[in-house]
């Protein structure tokens, strides 16, 4: 792996002057443009800056208070199609919590009570019997249990509630979405941008504007999760309808399908297991925003961490927080176990009984349950009094901890930020803009020709125009450290998954985790270890953004043609051999994807560690939503999706580029 | 005073025979008044007071959980319509904005003042014995320091949503300390736990009423008392080029709301203008909760049993 060996290529001895110029610029770019009277290029002037924030809000005014549409405005539509999404809302959480009532307050008659928790735990099995066995029951009725038995359940039935409506909608939409994108190019073009955006933006600056259209309440965070959530089905969709293959397709034509049987009848149930990844995924995002949701009227379990963390109650933040990731487990295998179903088991008996034994078996625990429930209390609602917690033992823990090895934290946290945060973050701060907006652009160029190459540019400098240019700096620094060491830790993870069954099985169960968990609930006790600062912030987003480096790499090492490492073994590898000079370069484009998606999941962390006082675009998004401005808030999320977007940009490239030299294209 | 009190007491038994009766007065609507729950266990027991007090005088109550400061977006368009707690101290400016739209009202006071300022636990005034007064921080600085802020002292401030003019009052007052941002009420409060626990020293912004006021023993550090003219005329205080050079103001915790309750609910407008409790009855319901851990419930249903006469008297 030396350098000495090889004879540089004209790219990498650039690279090796940009670096050099680079750290001269840091050192001395401040005393010479200076000298030449350039301040402009250390810090963007504020009266060229763009007034991009102003015209957003001024323009969102006009949208909200000004726009007509002849028989309505637009804000009576927005609120029309709230109202609209709050009827099965509201029906279904009467149905899971609350019960049905007619009338309001004192008024309030009760028709009928919600389904009992036995009556959910019973339905929730039997669907995971029907769907696949015994043990996908047991696991699934456990993980209502759960809920039950720690005291989480009616916070747990109103999370639920949204989710059962948000994961339609944003698979139907997404579906819908993914379709049209297959069949007309042209709109293909424009939806990859916007799914872009949606996945890139944080939510925080998008939450003002659903407000203002769609009013307070648990329909405004429907809409931002279906947001939120919705991207990954529309691109797994337009993926899983190009890779039907071209017999079935041929098929289809020569038996007279019209264009719609076309798509509904062969295509999509052709692309059903692959839709399902799209399905899953929208699940697990769904459930990431229940925090987020909390904040602005979904309540739920994202209200009970919260409120328990304000509360500095780190065990039942714990406990509410493990309550989202068991829902999470919990829908996931059951919506994988139906997605894998093989086919239809049609009975041949003509008896509607015995042909739905599941159907007439729920109906009747869910009467028998709600019957009893009205006579014995604990059958309809899980008795508080025999819930349990293990909240105390969490607090103490964290004391014990935190009295015990503060010092220890203390020195290996003031010897990272010494010698490796603080010198970062003032190279950073120190180089000129126009010089990284020039070494950006030739990147592009180098990996992507000049397509890239103006993208590049007209996101950097979209940057700087509108005064963001030192927090986008501190963005960096601080995802950049963050991602080089999830790198470093997240890799060897991942080659160790590969090595064994068993290591797989718990480096899987802890990624799943820390991936569900909110990571508000690990925030705090971070903040008590290591206090407030760039530190705590690091290692949230390094513990959030860990799964894609572990995941890809398995993954890319698992997916190497067995005859290549047994090519290696035949010629005589040692095991080292194997690993560094097959394994890892064969791998690589893959790793370097997952790499892609680390920094991704680590610049959507920053909104979070924003509420560890962070001051950086996250920080900037965040004071934004607090103060209601539209336009501040969207510019800055616009910022940090163009961060994203060029490195995801730069790394795709350059991974597309290093497949076809290996010839894996 | 004392008559007052008896007619208070006479017509909050005849609210109390009305509650019981059928010939109870109709509301002026039929639909729920919303009122803001947020994520600290005061509010909840504030709103959740006013929307028991609210129920007996007939009026269909929703509570819906909202940001703090987010939630004045529904504020101004009526979507949410009363907000129970918004401090002097930190929601001023956003509360002020929206007043002046003329879509939001500002109900009075709660009663309650809400108190910020730097704070110590006890125990540092060992280490720098002229605490609480403001001038001996400077001798302290390395006391307080922390390896990325030394030699200067470390100060954990509010979120920076938070404002307050710490930056400005350290350089105003010449302090020797820099100031560290959290970045929420959490975060804030479990530096505060994790130090107290080790008996490490640690200097940052407190507010009360809340909970950690009751489980931590500490004092305010003493500035010069605020004024108006501190901060807005520089040549006020010890620095006569700077304003900030004084203390953190106190101010009463207001209740804001939608400006058209008063149209629509007008009884119930006049119960949330009238109502009103006390810090110290306030620490006592907020030391049950998060503390002894009661259910939230029952500490506001103790309060409705044991002042039936003060709620009947506000739904008049």
């Amino acid at each position: 792996m030396t350098i000495a060996g090889r004879r540089l290529t004209p790219w990498a001895a650039f690279w090796l002057a940009a670096a050099i110029a680079s750290f001269f610029l840091a050192a001395h770019g401040a005393s010479m443009t200076a000298a030449i009277d350039a301040g402009w290029a250390m810090q963007y002037p504020a009266a060229w800056r763009w007034p991009l924030n102003a015209q957003i809000s001024a323009a969102m005014k006009w949208l909200v208070e000004e726009v007509h549409f002849h028989f309505f405005t637009f804000t009576e539509m927005t609120r029309g199609l709230a109202w609209l999404l709050k009827q099965p809302y509201d029906f279904i959480r009467s149905l899971l919590v609350g019960g049905f009532v007619r009338g309001l307050g004192r008024d309030a008659v009760q028709l009928l009570p919600s389904l009992s928790w036995l009556a959910v735990v019973f339905i929730v099995a039997a669907m995971g019997y029907y769907a696949r066995s015994w043990r996908l029951a047991l696991l699934v009725a456990g993980c209502f249990l759960y809920l039950a038995v720690f005291g989480k359940w009616n916070s747990a039935m109103v999370t639920l509630s949204s989710i059962l409506i948000a994961v339609p909608l944003g698979v139907v939409g997404g579906l819908l979405l993914g379709i049209a994108g297959y069949r007309w190019r042209t709109f293909d073009r424009v939806l990859t941008p916007a799914l872009d955006l949606m996945q890139t933006v944080p939510i925080f600056a998008y939450l003002v504007p659903i407000l203002f259209l769609f009013g307070f309440g648990p329909v405004s965070a429907l809409i931002a999760t279906v947001i939120y959530a919705m991207p990954p089905m529309v691109r797994v969709t337009t993926l899983a309808l190009r890779a039907v293959p071209s017999e079935i397709r041929d098929f289809a034509v020569m038996v007279g399908c019209s264009r719609r049987q076309m798509t509904w009848k062969v295509l999509v149930p052709a692309a059903t297991p692959s839709l399902m990844v799209g399905v899953n995924q929208v699940i697990m995002l769904s459930l990431n925003m229940v925090i987020i949701a909390s904040m602005i009227g979904a309540g739920g379990l994202g209200f009970e961490v919260l409120s328990s963390l304000r509360r500095l109650d780190i065990g039942a933040g714990l406990e509410a927080g493990i309550a989202i990731v068991v829902l999470a487990i919990a829908l996931d295998r059951l919506s994988q176990a139906f997605a894998q179903r093989s086919g239809y088991r049609h009975s041949e008996s003509s008896n509607y009984l015995t042909r739905h034994p599941w159907l007439v078996t729920t109906a009747l625990v869910v009467l028998g349950t709600g019957l009893a429930g009205l006579f014995v209390p604990a059958l309809q609602d899980y008795p508080a009094s025999a819930t349990v917690t293990t909240a105390p033992f969490w607090s103490d823990l964290v004391r014990s901890i935190n009295i015990a090895f503060f010092d220890q934290f203390e020195a290996a946290k003031v010897f990272m930020l010494v010698n490796i945060l603080m010198p970062v973050k003032r190279f950073m701060l120190a180089l000129p803009w126009p010089w990284l907006v020039l070494l950006a652009t030739i990147a592009g160029w180098q990996l992507g020709g000049w397509r890239l190459a103006t993208l590049c540019l007209g996101l950097s400098v979209f940057i700087a125009v509108n005064g963001l240019w030192e927090l986008a700096m501190v963005t960096i620094y601080l995802c950049g450290i963050s991602v080089a060491i999830a790198a470093m830790i997240g890799i060897p993870l991942g080659i160790l998954a590969t090595e064994n069954a068993h290591a797989q099985r718990i480096v899987g169960a802890v990624i799943d985790t820390l991936q569900t968990l909110p990571s508000f609930v690990y925030l705090i006790p971070v903040v008590m270890l290591f206090r407030v600062g760039d530190f705590a912030a690091m290692i949230a987003v390094i513990l959030y953004a860990l799964a894609p480096a572990v995941r890809y790499t398995a993954h890319g090492i698992r997916n190497i043609d067995p005859q290549l490492i047994e090519a290696g073994i035949v010629s005589g590898c040692t095991r080292r051999q194997l690993l560094w000079r097959i394994k890892m370069p064969l791998a690589m484009p893959e790793i370097m994807l997952g790499i892609n998606q680390t920094i991704m999941l680590a610049l959507s962390m920053l909104v979070i560690t924003a509420l560890v006082g962070t001051r950086d675009l996250g920080q900037e998004v965040y004071i934004a939503l607090t103060k209601a401005d539209v336009g501040r808030g969207l510019v800055a999320g616009a910022a940090i999706a163009f961060i994203a977007i060029i490195a995801d940009r730069l790394i795709s490239a350059g991974a597309a580029r290093t497949r076809q030299r290996l010839g894996l294209a | 005073m004392r008559s007052s009190g008896v007619v208070g007491a006479l017509a909050g038994a005849v609210a109390c025979l009305a509650v019981a009766g059928t010939a109870m007065a109709e509301p002026e609507s039929k639909d729920p008044i919303k009122l803001t729950l947020h994520d600290w266990s005061g509010q909840l027991i504030t709103t959740n007071i006013m929307a028991e007090v609210l129920k007996k005088g007939g009026y269909n109550v929703e509570l819906v959980q909202a940001d703090y400061l987010a939630q004045f977006t529904g504020l101004k368009t009526g979507d949410v319509h009363v907000a129970m707690e918004m401090w002097e101290t930190t929601g001023r400016e956003a509360m002020d904005e929206a007043i002046a739209t003329g879509t939001v009202e500002n109900f009075g006071e709660t009663g309650m003042e809400a108190v910020e300022e730097w704070w110590y636990p006890a125990y540092v005034k060992e280490k720098c014995p002229g605490l609480p007064n403001w001038e001996a921080l400077n001798d302290c600085a390395d006391v307080f320091a922390t390896a990325e802020t030394a030699p200067k002292g470390r100060y954990l401030g509010a979120p920076v949503t938070w404002g307050g003019f710490d930056d400005e009052r350290v350089e105003a007052l010449g302090l020797n300390y820099e100031v560290v941002h959290a970045g929420t009420d959490a975060a804030l409060f479990a530096e505060l736990q994790s130090a107290y626990d080790r008996k490490a020293p640690i200097l940052l912004w407190v507010y009360a009423p809340h909970w950690a006021q009751i489980k931590f023993e500490g004092e305010w550090i003493e500035f010069p008392t605020y004024t108006p003219e501190c901060y807005s005329d520089p040549a006020w205080g010890s620095n006569p080029d700077m304003a900030y050079d004084c203390g953190k103001p106190r101010g009463p915790i207001w209740k804001v709301g939608w400006a058209g309750v008063k149209d629509k609910w007008p009884g119930a407008y006049n119960a949330i203008k009238a109502f009103n409790i006390s810090n110290d009855e306030m620490a006592a319901m907020i030391a049950a909760v998060d503390l002894d851990g009661a259910a939230l419930d029952a500490v506001v249903a103790d309060w409705m049993s044991e002042n039936e006469e003060r709620w009947s008297a506000w739904l008049e």
